[in-house]
């Protein structure tokens, strides 16, 4: 679709963005093939080692999307907090549900504190991704 | 989707915008309903309740997988090319709904299948099915990441889009490619889900 007319001064307001929402979904891809690591052990005791860098890697780049989003200027704060809210609140749900799957299935010790961290990074990249992605295209000023 | 939560003009038209209905990005009306799966998931999870956890994995897989395909292969090539007026008003339409629609039936069709995965045995290593459950949770993986980090924030920033007063069509256009693409790329993984889930029935 090539031939839009929108008037001049709508034209695609796409600021040169730090790659935050590349971030934060490289860090849930990371979790996902940390938890698929897990999830063909189970019930086996899967090796930790190679989940923990999986970990790591998926927390060094949550934490520098953050990071660069923190030193954003000019952006839809507004719109990027009511978006992160509510998507938080439907993750942290979605992430609460499968922990306590693991825990019913007897789930422990080491193993458990990775996959809790690894919903930790899960409910919170997603949100990241998903109000980073809204508020980007949204007005700074007024929000949405 | 409430009566309300209708989009009428085109998103690139020319001069003052036209009164417009916003969007309800999340339709509320069916918020209880995802509370009811959700309560139904984990009491099925918590008592091991056979039925329970087979009826959420088929009643949502087949959903999941059957939306899927339907608008990756169906909805989405039409979707790409009607005009960005027609698009934008189906749109306005849709995807609020997919927004409740597809987390609930995802939730639903993964916490129980492991469920269910780990009841019939398919985990254990020494299960024949236990390569194909490996590669399911790849093709699970791929979809999932796909889903979160590309198409739902795709249909989240459209609806935004589409409730300003005067909405970017090229923005819009841009963003409903991805969902275009992304939604035809889980249509094709879940071709792939239906080959693995039917030869694990199978055996």
């Amino acid at each position: 679709m090539s031939t839009l007319h929108a008037p001049e001064a709508r034209h695609v307001v796409e600021c040169a963005y730090p790659p935050i929402g590349w971030l934060s979904s490289g860090a849930l891809g990371l979790v996902v093939v940390g938890g698929i690591l897990l999830a063909s052990y189970a019930p086996r005791k899967a090796p930790l080692g190679l989940a923990t860098a999986l970990l790591c890697a998926a927390l060094a780049l949550l934490v520098a999307a953050a990071f660069l989003l923190a030193r954003l200027e000019n952006f839809a704060w507004a719109t990027f907090a009511t978006v992160f809210k509510w998507a938080l609140l439907a993750y942290a749900v979605t992430s609460g549900m499968i922990e306590f799957a693991f825990v019913h299935d007897h789930t422990r010790g080491s193993s458990l504190v990775l996959v809790t961290l690894m919903l930790v990074v899960f409910a919170l990249s997603v949100p990241i991704t998903i109000a980073f992605t809204t508020a980007r295209f949204a007005d700074a000023k007024g929000g949405a | 989707m409430s009566d309300d939560a209708m989009v009428v003009n085109a998103p690139t038209q020319q001069g003052p915008p036209r009164e417009r209905t916003k969007i309800q990005v999340v339709p509320l009306a069916g918020l209880p309903v995802v509370a009811m799966a959700v309560i139904f998931v984990a009491l099925s999870i918590g008592f091991n309740w056979q039925w329970g956890l087979m009826f959420n994995h088929v009643v949502g897989g087949g959903l999941w997988t059957g939306i899927d395909l339907f608008v990756g292969l169906v909805i989405g090539p039409i979707l790409g090319r009607l005009s960005i007026p027609a698009r934008a008003e189906f749109s306005a339409r849709f995807m609020p709904m997919m927004v409740i629609i597809m987390p609930t039936v995802v939730m639903m069709t993964l916490a129980t299948g492991f469920q269910v995965a780990r009841s019939l045995g398919n985990l254990s290593a020494s299960s024949p099915n236990h390569a194909w459950l490996v590669v399911s949770f790849c093709v699970v993986g791929i979809m999932a990441t796909t889903a979160l980090g590309v198409l739902e924030p795709a249909n989240i920033a459209v609806l935004y889009e589409m409730n300003k007063p005067v909405p970017n069509g090229e923005v819009i256009h841009r963003l409903m490619q991805r969902f275009v693409y992304t939604a035809g790329i889980l249509g094709v993984m879940q071709v792939a889900t239906l080959i693995i889930m039917t030869r694990l029935g199978s055996r």
